[in-house]
């Protein structure tokens, strides 16, 4: 076979079944392309050569291969913990730490035939928008060296962008793989919060993390969807229902006819009067997107959702007050690091001093201000009026979807991917990056991005919402859209690259 | 921080060094000189920015604490085994006798 780190894992799929490749070649020439690419990429914080060949070993002694998933492998953010697999979160704090068990999504994976390659690179506890506040190192994008890959699932967006892995999974709490997807010009999709399981999901903010898929094309997505998705009795808050059928809705959305489809175009993000912060070159090929969705049969109108402007504020008291609380789990007494445990120092002291070495600048500030909006006094001025604007934000869904749209559009990412370095120092302005994200989470409905070309030579992706458990409508639109394009926007990477 | 009171819409108490040294040591965290210079500029900016959902018009709805209206999931009540005390204890940071082994947890006097 040609380049096998080319192929899509459809396209494996059927080189597989047919027994044109193994599984072991396919593994080998994934771990190669690692070895020979991920010193200047760094989207990965640790392979394992040996195990995955002999997982992939193993799927071709079976006879498995090419059947669903088997043999393809895969690449799984470091915030899902993996037994006996090093396992940080992007932490110092977890430095070393091989979990005694396995996320329910990675033991599907694994019960699926896929062959784990590594764990990927992630903004320290999922926070952030860039991957440069991995405590291990930043990771580079694909397109441009230079530039950040997204965030918080950048080693994830990094590896599959950059044909390290065909597939991999990332997490989504205010838009980590839609984001990250965007800017490497590929397809990520956050599941209807419930529809994935979290359990072994390292917890950042568990009212909205998600585990979903992130791959260079949408049936791609939408296979890995379907292997992970589904209830879990060992996830509290997971929904007792089928699986959407999002590879149905990708192959019909891949004929590129969506008459009938009603589509709302949100003003508040990008729109008219909404467009501070937004890249022109972002907003003209959201344009043309949505001009593509009218060709392809769509009836497009404008929709507003006036609480939507206030995401941003509600998410970032939401979130660092669920993680000042999550996070207390890490205090060097069970797992991870200790430090400053010498005989001199009381148990108060040597969390704290553990907390201090373990967390980035990043975690510390998003655990002081959850503390403070969390405390007596600011609770209901901070977190209660938060959790008040997400039921208006959640209103303004309903009332687009009961008024008669199928699905939202509105550009995934208000700019491409930045200059590493821009914007370490400006919490406010790496927030920014999630203005468009944020309402999905805040809501819990589903959200796909989807590449919708490039601006100055970086990609651009299309965010397509859907009402809770239409994940399906998501991969149709998606899939119109890949259709319309003709190919895979990565495609043009390996063609520069060429 | 130094008022007990819920603030006022729209005002927005600073947090200074001492606020932010106060709320670490809440949340047990140690803090250097030079991050709570840092943090203090930081945070400042993005409590005005937070601040913002103040102006929402929410005075009698009801907050959201979760997109899935679940409650009291319940497994059935039947014991099931857990993790083996040797691979749990493997992954601390101190074990002792088959028990996590943690620094002293009472002062001197108590």
């Amino acid at each position: 076979m040609s380049d096998l780190t080319a192929l899509t894992a459809v396209e494996l799929q059927a080189a597989l079944s047919a027994g044109e490749t193994s599984a072991v070649e396919v593994t080998r020439a994934h771990l190669d392309r690692i070895a020979a690419e991920d010193g200047a990429l760094g989207a990965y914080l640790f392979v394992d050569d040996d195990a995955a060949l002999a997982r992939a070993a193993e799927i071709d002694a079976s006879g498995a291969a090419g059947t669903g998933l088997a043999g393809i492998p895969v690449a799984l953010k470091d915030v899902f913990v993996t037994e006996g697999v090093p396992t940080t979160s992007g932490s110092r704090i977890l430095e070393g730490w091989r979990p005694p068990y396995s996320a329910t999504v990675a033991t599907r994976l694994q019960e699926a035939g896929t062959v784990l390659l590594g764990k990927t690179n992630m903004d320290e506890f999922a926070m952030g928008s860039s991957t440069e506040n991995s405590a291990y190192r930043p990771t580079r994008n694909p397109w441009d060296h230079d530039r950040i890959p997204g965030g918080s699932s950048g080693g994830s967006s990094a590896a599959v962008a950059g044909r390290l892995a065909p597939l991999a999974l990332g997490t989504d709490t205010g838009g980590s793989i839609r984001q990250p997807a965007a800017v490497t010009g590929l397809v990520g999709h956050k599941p209807t919060y419930g529809s994935v399981s979290r359990y072994g999901l390292i917890a950042f903010s568990s009212s909205l993390d998600q585990a979903g898929p992130m791959a260079r094309t949408v049936m791609d997505a939408a296979l890995l969807h379907e292997a992970i998705g589904g209830h879990d009795p060992r996830d509290s808050t997971s929904i007792d229902a089928p699986v959407p059928t999002v590879v149905e809705a990708a192959r019909r959305g891949a004929t590129g006819d969506l008459a009938g489809l009603r589509v709302g175009v949100v003003r508040e993000l990008g729109g008219e009067g909404a467009r501070e912060g937004y890249e022109q070159g972002v907003l003209d090929r959201f344009a043309e997107a949505v001009a593509l969705l009218e060709a392809a049969g769509a009836e497009v109108r404008e929709v507003t959702c006036p609480s939507f402007g206030l995401a941003l504020p509600a998410y970032y008291l939401i979130a660092p007050s669920e993680a000042s609380s999550n996070l207390a789990r890490f205090e060097g007494m069970r797992f991870g690091i200790r430090v400053g445990d010498d005989g001199s120092r009381d148990v108060d002291e040597v969390m704290a001093l553990t907390r201090e070495q373990g967390f980035g600048p990043e975690v510390k500030r998003r655990i002081i201000l959850g503390t403070y909006a969390l405390s007596a006094g600011y609770y209901d001025a901070y977190y209660g009026q938060a959790q008040k604007v997400r039921t208006l934000i959640t209103r303004d869904f309903t009332a687009a979807f009961d008024g008669g749209v199928d699905v939202l559009v509105s550009p995934t990412s208000p700019t491409v991917a930045w200059s590493i370095g821009a914007r370490v120092d400006d919490p406010l302005a790496m927030y920014a990056a999630d203005l468009c994200t944020l309402p999905a989470s805040l809501a819990g409905v589903p959200a796909i991005s989807v590449p919708c070309g490039l601006s100055d030579g970086l990609p651009v992706g299309l965010q397509v919402m859907a009402p809770a458990l239409a994940d399906d409508r998501c991969y149709r639109v998606a899939a119109a859209v890949e259709a319309a394009q003709g190919a895979p926007l990565t495609d043009r990477l390996a063609e520069r690259a060429a | 921080m130094s008022t007990e009171s819920t603030p006022d819409r729209g005002a927005t108490p600073a947090l200074g060094r001492q606020d932010i040294a106060h709320l670490a040591r809440l949340a047990r965290l140690a803090v250097t000189d030079e991050e709570l210079d840092r943090f203090a500029g930081q945070l400042g900016a993005v409590l005005d920015a937070v601040a913002q959902v103040q102006r929402a018009d929410a005075g009698d709805v009801a907050p959201t604490t979760h997109a899935v209206p679940l409650t009291n999931v319940l497994r059935p009540d039947v014991a099931t085994p857990s993790l083996p005390r040797d691979v749990v204890l493997a992954g601390a940071p101190a074990a002792e006798d088959d028990r996590f082994r943690v620094p002293r947890i009472l002062g001197e006097e108590e």
